[in-house]
């Protein structure tokens, strides 16, 4: 077996996983929710699995290196870390069926990977630029972060939806999903943990420069909106924190906040140019 | 001390709403050097936008925007807008962090939020058995308790973390750290405070081997040309390929030079730079020349030459009675892969045969047998940088990680447990915490829970 195959199947597990919360939310049978956990977990094991699996594979044609260094791989773990801090929080705070509105992001990024017509999966050497071990510490603590971010972006689209049925229609369609406060407390939770992990990854970012370059900061279109993307949750807390903001208005920010996560992941490499590779495979 | 005499100046730096806006207008206003092409030349905001708009850019110094008066000058009112705010609520925090806990009323206690009363009288009739429990109890869980006597009853108090209210003042503190790094580091800084080009500066050196400087140039303003102190040398320059054709490794081998006397020697590669007194030089880029060294020994009499020569002219090496030359050449742009070499001791034919670079062919003649290893010539491209800041930088970040654990996931936790000693024996058992609340009130029950039960 081979990690494609692998990662395809991961693909599916995440699919069917989407459909299956969606189902359960809509027909408001919390049995499927559970099927939806155990696909999640059996499509994370999966996942891990094949990631390991490529690791190897590099090897066998004599590229060895972690397989975070292209938009494939990239895309692919991503996926991974959203399906993790799902699962982290349904078992933590049982909230289950918000996995309808996190885990089609995380299929999302698997299909984009495994279908975009711009997006290479083969394996390649590393160029030098990129052989270093900062490489991985940069990438594992952005993604993480920005896993935090695309749920924390989920659960406030649940709590503007939620927010805006009238009662009545509320009891109806979304019994089976976390009072609003909760979601509020829960959006919270997510951006702390995305903030620490961004920070973390624009300093491992810094210290990989300075490594290869000799410049911690050069102000590259990607680092720049790393930066903003920092500032916007660096607000977005201060807000909470010292002007009480909550509920709409936060769910609102973080939705602002995943999209700025998105562009910087993206929009970067597809409209601005700059030192990061990832666009270019 | 007091809020109300305070400076109206003052009391504008030290507000959050204006941290807030300048936040917000960082993050907008940084944009524009992502849209707009940063340090090109002159020409090309000309064409790309017009006369009109290009000078409205020099004016704002859109070019180089992130060092220009006013962005600088933002992040200049930050960092006095954070050292106010901080200032100004850090004398706050200590007083309440000094404020004595025991002092707290039971009337006081019977507001707290998470509150229980519990009635000890079942488990414990005597008032100071109930102290001897509540003690042990607090210990078991690991709270250390302090305690008073008051005038009707005893009030029990133990805290956890109190100092974690300063982790949002270490996160302030830690980017004034890594600015306060950034300036001493800046070759701005160095070249217009400092008046000491050499004290920070990034530049840039093009080294063919064998080649050696003891200077760099400067990649930006100011005199270009940047004493380093000592001597660089190149001793080789060495690329290396995948097989499908991707560059794999670029590595010089460099040797630094006190006085003319080796002091250390060592290979640099992309990501694994070289440090000496402060300069580190990092491989940026390289040359291929048109030239070649050619290493030839001739066995069994063991005598050996080295040169550098030019394609297609003949070379004599009389010691070894052979003349060679380079014939043909297969490149791949600038950089050979290989040479066709002639070589003739003037006995038959001349070889004639395809060599790669680097690596040792054994031509066998009637004189005898050559060992030829030929090589490009190249010149090794360097980013030499001195930035004797970057160490404060690399604490603040360190310390912006801890000062983000702490004020996220650390809390100051309080419990106060009050045992009457006139007519009820009711015990007031109360908890307070200034940050995740949910996760404390589950701990709190669960203790409550406890003393309940016994
Ligand atoms: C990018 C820069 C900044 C970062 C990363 C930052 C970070 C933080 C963090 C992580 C917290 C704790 C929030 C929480 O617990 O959820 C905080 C709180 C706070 N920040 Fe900042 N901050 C920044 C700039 C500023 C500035 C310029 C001011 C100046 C007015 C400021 C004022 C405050 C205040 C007053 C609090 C609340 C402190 C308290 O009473 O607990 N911050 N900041």
């Amino acid at each position: 077996m081979d990690s494609s195959l692998l990662f395809g199947f991961t693909m599916i597990a995440y699919i069917l996983a989407s459909a299956i919360y969606i189902g359960g939310l809509l027909f408001k049978t919390p049995r499927l929710g559970l099927a939806g956990t155990c696909l999640t977990w059996g499509g994370v094991a999966m996942h891990s699995v094949a990631t390991l699996l490529r690791w190897q594979e590099s090897y066998q044609i004599g590229a060895g290196h972690a397989p975070l260094t292209n938009m494939y791989e990239s895309l692919v773990f991503f996926a991974l870390c959203i399906a993790l801090t799902h699962l982290f929080l349904e078992h933590r705070y049982k909230v289950r069926m918000l996995g309808a509105f996190v885990l089609p992001l995380a299929a999302l990024s698997m299909a984009y990977a495994s279908f975009s017509p711009r997006i290479d999966d083969s394996i390649k050497p590393l160029i030098p630029a990129l052989q270093s071990n900062w490489l991985i510490a940069h990438v594992v603590t952005c993604f993480i972060g920005y896993g935090a971010f695309a749920v924390g972006g989920a659960l406030g689209l649940v709590y503007l939806l939620k927010n805006s049925r009238t009662p009545k229609e509320e009891q109806a369609a979304h019994s089976l999903l976390p009072g609003l406060a909760a979601i509020d407390e829960l959006i919270y939770k997510t951006l702390i943990f995305g903030f620490l992990w961004l920070s973390a990854g624009i300093i491992t970012g810094a210290i990989w420069a300075n490594e290869a370059w000799g410049t911690y900061w050069s102000w590259d279109p990607k680092e720049t909106w790393s930066i903003i993307t920092w500032f916007l949750y660096a607000i977005t807390l201060h807000v909470r924190f010292t002007r009480g903001w909550s509920g709409t208005r936060i769910a609102w920010l973080s939705l602002v906040g995943f999209v700025a996560v998105l562009f910087t992941y993206f929009g970067v490499n597809f409209f601005l140019s700059g030192l990061h590779s990832y666009g270019s495979s | 001390m007091s809020s109300q005499q305070k400076n109206p100046l003052i009391e504008f730096l030290a507000s959050v709403q204006l941290a807030i806006f300048l936040l917000f207008l960082l993050a907008t206003t940084a944009i524009i050097g992502t849209i707009i092409p940063q340090n090109a030349q002159p020409a090309l905001y000309v064409e790309q936008y017009g006369p009109m708009a290009a000078h409205f850019f020099q004016l704002l110094d859109i070019p180089d925007m992130y060092n220009s008066w006013w962005f600088t000058g933002l992040l200049a009112l930050f960092t006095a807008n954070l050292i106010v705010c901080s200032a100004d609520r850090i004398p706050r925090l200590i007083r309440l962090l000094r404020r004595d806990n025991l002092e707290t009323t039971p009337e006081q206690l019977a507001r707290y939020e998470l509150l229980r009363r519990i009635d000890m009288s079942l488990t414990h009739p005597d008032h100071n058995a109930q102290l001897d429990h509540l003690r042990q109890f607090f210990r078991k869980h690991g709270w250390k308790t302090q305690e008073r006597r008051k005038d009707n009853g005893v009030l029990l108090f133990a805290q956890k973390a109190p100092w974690s209210r300063f982790g949002v003042y270490v996160v302030h503190a830690s980017i004034l750290v890594i600015l306060a790094g950034a300036v001493l580091g800046s070759p701005a800084f160095a070249r217009k405070v400092l008046k000491q080009n050499n004290f920070a500066y990034k530049g840039s050196i093009m080294l063919p081997e064998q080649g050696s400087t003891d200077h760099v140039i400067s990649s930006k303003g100011g005199d270009p040309v940047i004493d380093l102190g000592f001597t660089l040398r190149c001793d080789h320059f060495h690329i290396a390929f995948y097989d499908n054709g991707m560059p794999k490794t670029y590595r010089s081998q460099l040797t630094v030079l006190e006085n003319g006397k080796e002091v250390l020697q060592q290979d640099i590669e992309v990501n694994r730079p070289l440090k000496y007194r402060g300069v580190t030089f990092y491989q940026s880029s390289y040359q291929p020349y048109q030239d070649y060294t050619v290493q030839l020994r001739k066995e069994p009499d063991n005598i050996v030459t080295s040169q550098t020569i030019v394609p297609a002219r003949q070379i004599q090496w009389q010691e070894g009675g052979i003349s060679y030359g380079i014939i043909n050449r297969e490149r791949q742009g600038e950089i050979t892969r290989r040479v066709k070499i002639w070589l003739h001791d003037g006995e038959g034919e001349a070889t004639q045969l395809w060599v790669e670079m680097n690596q040792e062919t054994v031509i066998e003649r009637a004189s005898g047998k050559y060992l030829l290893t030929i090589k490009q010539v190249y010149a090794t491209g360097l980013q030499a940088a001195k930035d004797p800041g970057v160490w404060l930088v690399y604490l603040g970040c360190l310390l912006m990680l801890v000062g983000l654990y702490i004020a996220f996931f650390l809390s100051h936790r309080k419990l106060f447990a009050f045992v009457g000693t006139s007519g009820s024996s009711d015990l007031l058992f109360a908890g307070m915490t200034n940050k995740n609340k949910v996760q404390f009130e589950r701990i709190f029950t669960r203790m409550a829970d406890k003393l309940e039960q016994r």
